[in-house]
């Protein structure tokens, strides 16, 4: 079997028993991206000769040695908005086009101290801001499954990459989907963690209130796995969590729902949602409920307002974070200026791409004097709305099942020029960004036309095990994941 | 028409942390541009602010020490503006949330005391600096002081004049240095205060239009800046014109404000707490040992001087005016009893040398146990006051114990009588006329006599013997 279709654990098996060295890892990657990523286009950076310097100098060290790290040799690509010291590092924006950070993001240097090999940098939405990769400086990412459909979005590339086989791991970041939308459209696992479970500091924020790392992989164990290696508190990250890391893989033993109350809110059932999508994840509920899961209908009642409530907080803290970006210190500046407020327009005109021009002006107003209470005032009341709504719920189960993405991927250009539909393809995965719980995407079966399809498990705060268990149990009790894209 | 003038102080007191307020980037002032920067103060893509606890504690001692109440939840929020010296394109502050609110601050002009309130006090970061050199080709920036943590102290608008405004802006200073928060130097920064100021006629409750002075950078432009900024304000008024609500520049040169931005020009700050911070929770237990470990402050430790040392109350201001100041009597007095004596050494001698090397009490080269032993030396008789206010210059510029001095010099006070019936006798006989009129009655002429006793002996005979023998010869 060729070592890119195996999962993250049966290549690390692999190697830790010496049946692989990192340099052949390096090399089936190598091939496989040389054949598929000139479809896909999942990267916007390669790191060729640095990966398999890495792992030339991981096999040298090795010699003798016992490989015990979960990470160590293994092939991970990072999507672009995290900081990796000395590779660039562009958002997908002109902006940042020729950015090389001298820093590693705290992920990445856990990552690095595993001594992990890293394939390159993956496509996403500008800056994080989109649903479909579309909004990428650099063109967009396709689709494994359908050339001509988007892989989601914002990190399309990771999904892709990992969907086709393009790394045996991924990171993406969730904002409000960013991570479980293309894994769900791509027919991934993609986690997002609880806001503060992994530290940001790397992350190029985009709605630091709402940013999460997490994991988008083959399977759920493998996310337990790299969930288990990037949790934990960072003392660069003032809003990281100070709390005990526990053993995910353990989580995994009990392969069932036994014990565990499963909630299905009835409002993301309405209107909308594709029939497709809506038997898929019915089914599935069925399928938790033979696992033994309790299922209860429950309300969310605000989750109407969640758009709204994310465009306004997202915006305007984008509006802020991407201040910085003025040409003065770093990244473009724009020539021939003539005078410093020439210089910040100009920079900024030429820098930014349409979506995040637009949100940078929402944001800019939701903050403006006079309107600050009726907007982000507003929006930062309801958010704490949102957050009682799923303590409610969460008090009488462990978790939620919902769908991802009202429905399977849509194709390129479809949504493009109208930027409410697109911002209506995050309806189900906004308002955990909102609570800050954690929640998984796995996938959950295909639609006619051969598109994946995502269930959304969504637990309470810090508790990753519970989902991990509950998303590995159902994946384990159906084949979803034996079925590969055929990419042509 | 009569005006009177209301003036609120904003004042930044940068403070003596190690690091900066969000990183680990060293404070020091006058470093090679852009040597003392990180991605985290140069505002890189992805890094965060951590805040500085030393920063938090030298504010919540500040807040204490201005009878402030101390914000035990309080938040640091985004002033949202470009500019080149602000690397993020927003300063991290405080703004719904200060740390510290409704102090006080009581200040003596001329026999009155008041009460100054304090609005608010809250931390924040400061900004770099842009460099416009002649010739140059564009403008540079140096972010060195991007991130140096700065204490923002606003009051009420409590005061009345400018006499008011320095007053309260000295007391704040000291006692700022008092707290050893801040060097208080305001040519370099560390202290930089922007009045607002309005008038209003005399009986009117409401008040004017408020203007806003910056670029002022020492106590003498304080006063000169308000006075300016009061006369150009009731001469508009008078002329039937209206203030403009505006932000001016103090011009040191030309002695006039002018205008640098109209309230239409005035930013939208865009104030939002800083979703990169969690609120700062200070428990009561802390703020309470922080107040533990607050030092007398001026105004109290004036007060103990008179009581307790039985001081003028111009000596106690003098010897408080700085802490290092008061520490320095303090010592002295703890060796040599005598506060009055020592207040008055420390005041003329030693503050004299002080102030011309521009050195601080806590560096003086002359130590407590030095002054001291000068002092000693008179008391024993050893040498004469005359001197040891002679020698003083040399024990601060030599750095050598006053016994030293005295031995080499050959100063020991002459006390021996016989030397020194020798000496007066010589003086009777070439002072005859003097001698006469003392005979006569005249008994201020002894004073004369005495003196020319102490000329011919070098300065070196011991005045009081002198006194002594003098009287009894011309008697005899």
């Amino acid at each position: 079997m060729s070592l890119y279709k195996l999962t993250l654990r049966e290549l690390q098996e692999k190697f830790t028993k010496g049946e692989v060295t990192a340099c052949e890892i390096v090399q089936a990657y190598q091939l496989r991206i040389n054949q598929v990523e000139p479809k896909v286009r999942a990267y916007i950076t390669l790191t060729k000769e640095s990966a398999m310097a890495q792992a030339e100098a991981l096999d040298e060290k090795l010699k003798g040695w016992r490989r015990t790290m979960p990470l160590m040799g293994m092939p991970v690509a990072v999507k672009d908005n995290i900081c990796t010291q000395n590779v660039l590092t562009t958002c997908a924006s002109r902006m940042l086009g020729n950015f090389v950070p001298p820093y590693d993001a705290s992920v990445i240097a856990r990552l690095r101290g595993q001594s992990y090999l890293l394939l390159g940098k993956t496509n996403l939405d500008e800056f994080a801001m989109g649903s479909s990769t579309e909004n990428s400086a650099f063109g967009p990412s396709r689709n494994p499954w359908n050339l001509s459909r988007v892989p989601g979005g914002s990190s399309g590339g990771s999904a892709a990459a990992v969907a086709a086989d393009l790394c045996a791991a991924a990171l993406g970041s969730d904002t409000g989907g960013s991570i479980r939308q293309p894994a769900a459209c791509c027919g991934v696992v993609g986690l997002k963690p609880t806001y503060g479970r992994v530290s940001r500091f790397g992350l190029v924020a985009f709605a630091s209130s709402l940013d999460q790392i997490g994991p988008i992989t083959k399977d759920v164990a493998d996310a337990a796995m790299v969930l288990g290696v990037i949790a934990g508190h960072d003392p660069l990250d003032s809003t990281s969590a100070n709390l005990p890391v526990p053993d995910y893989a353990k989580a995994l033993k009990k392969k069932d729902f036994k014990k565990l109350k499963v909630g299905v809110p009835r409002e993301y059932f309405a209107e909308g949602l594709d029939p497709e999508v809506e038997q898929a994840v019915q089914a599935a509920i069925e399928e938790i409920k033979q696992l033994g899961a309790e299922i209860k209908e429950i309300a969310l009642p605000r989750t109407d307002a969640a758009i709204a409530t994310y465009y306004l907080i997202a915006t305007a803290e984008a509006s802020s974070n991407l201040a910085r970006y003025d040409g003065v210190k770093y990244g473009l500046r724009s020539k021939e200026t003539a005078n410093l407020l020439d210089m910040y327009m100009k920079t900024r005109q030429e820098g930014f791409g349409p979506e995040v021009k637009r949100r940078i002006m929402l944001g800019t107003y939701a903050l403006s004097a006079g309107y600050y209470d009726a907007y982000y005032g507003k929006a930062q009341a309801v958010r704490t709305l949102i957050r009682q709504d799923f303590e409610a719920a969460f008090r009488e189960v462990d978790l939620i099942v919902t769908p991802v993405t009202p429905t399977p991927a849509f194709k390129l250009g479809e949504k493009s020029e109208d930027p409410l539909q697109m911002y209506l393809s995050d309806i189900y995965t906004i308002s955990v960004n909102l609570a800050g719980n954690p929640a998984i995407s796995v996938p959950c079966g295909f639609s006619k036309t051969g598109l994946p399809i995502g269930l959304q498990l969504i637990g309470r705060p810090f508790e990753e095990e519970t989902l991990l268990r509950g998303a590995h149990a159902y994946e384990q009790a159906t084949g979803w994941r034996a079925k590969r894209p055929n990419i042509r | 028409m009569a005006y009177e003038v209301v003036i609120g102080l904003e004042v930044h007191a940068q403070l003596l942390t190690q690091s900066k307020m969000f990183c680990a980037c060293g404070t020091k002032f006058g470093l090679p541009a852009n040597s003392q920067t990180c991605p985290i103060c140069l505002g890189m893509p992805g890094t965060l602010p951590v805040i500085n606890k030393k920063a938090v504690e030298m504010a919540v001692r500040t807040g204490l020490a201005l009878q402030c109440r101390i914000g035990e939840k309080n938040r640091f929020a985004r002033k949202n503006y470009f500019y080149p010296d602000l690397p993020k394109g927003y300063q991290i502050s405080q703004y719904e949330a200060p740390i510290c609110e409704q102090g006080s601050v009581e200040v003596e002009v001329g026999q009155a005391k008041k009460p100054i309130r304090i609005r608010r006090a809250h931390l924040e970061e400061d900004a770099g600096k842009n460099i416009h050199e002649a010739g140059a080709h564009g403008s540079r920036v140096d972010l060195n002081r991007a991130g140096t943590p700065l204490l923002e102290i606003v009051t009420e608008p409590d005061m009345c004049s400018a006499d008011e405004v320095v007053a309260y802006l000295k007391q704040l200073r000291e006692t700022l240095m008092y707290l050893e928060v801040c060097d208080g130097n305001m040519e370099e920064g560390s202290l930089r205060c922007e009045p607002n100021l309005s008038l209003r006629p005399v009986g009117q409750k409401a008040f004017g239009t408020k203007v806003e002075l910056k670029n002022i950078n020492s106590f003498k432009f304080v006063k000169e800046a308000i006075e300016y900024e009061i006369k150009r304000q009731t001469k508009v008024l008078n002329e039937g014109g209206k203030i403009a609500q505006e932000t001016r520049l103090w011009d040191s040169d030309k002695g006039e404000t002018a205008t640098m931005r109209s309230k239409e020009e005035a930013h939208d700050y865009r104030y939002f707490p800083d979703p990169d911070l969690v609120p700062l929770s200070l428990s009561p237990e802390w703020i309470e040992e922080l107040r533990t470990t607050l030092p007398e402050l001026p105004g109290a430790r004036q007060r103990r001087f008179v009581g307790e040392y039985g001081l003028p109350k111009y000596d106690a201001e003098v010897l408080t005016g700085t802490k290092a100041m008061a520490d320095y009597f303090e010592a002295c007095v703890r060796l040599f009893p005598q506060p009055k004596t020592v207040s008055n050494w420390v005041m003329g001698e030693l503050l004299r040398e002080l102030n011309n090397a521009g050195v601080s009490a806590a560096a003086s080269p002359v130590s407590p146990e030095r002054l001291v032993s000068l002092l000693q030396l008179v008391e024993k008789a050893t040498i004469s006051l005359k001197v040891a206010r002679e020698i003083f210059p040399e024990l601060y510029a030599s750095g050598k114990a006053p016994e030293q001095i005295v031995q080499e010099k050959g100063l020991t006070q002459v006390s021996d009588e016989g030397a020194l019936a020798k000496i007066i006798d010589e003086v009777i006989a070439k002072n005859h006329a003097q001698v006469e009129q003392y005979r006569g009655g005249k008994e201020a002429v002894l004073g004369f006599l005495v003196g020319q006793v102490m000329k011919s002996s070098g300065g070196k005979a011991n005045p009081g013997k002198v006194n002594e023998l003098l009287k009894k010869k011309l008697a005899g």
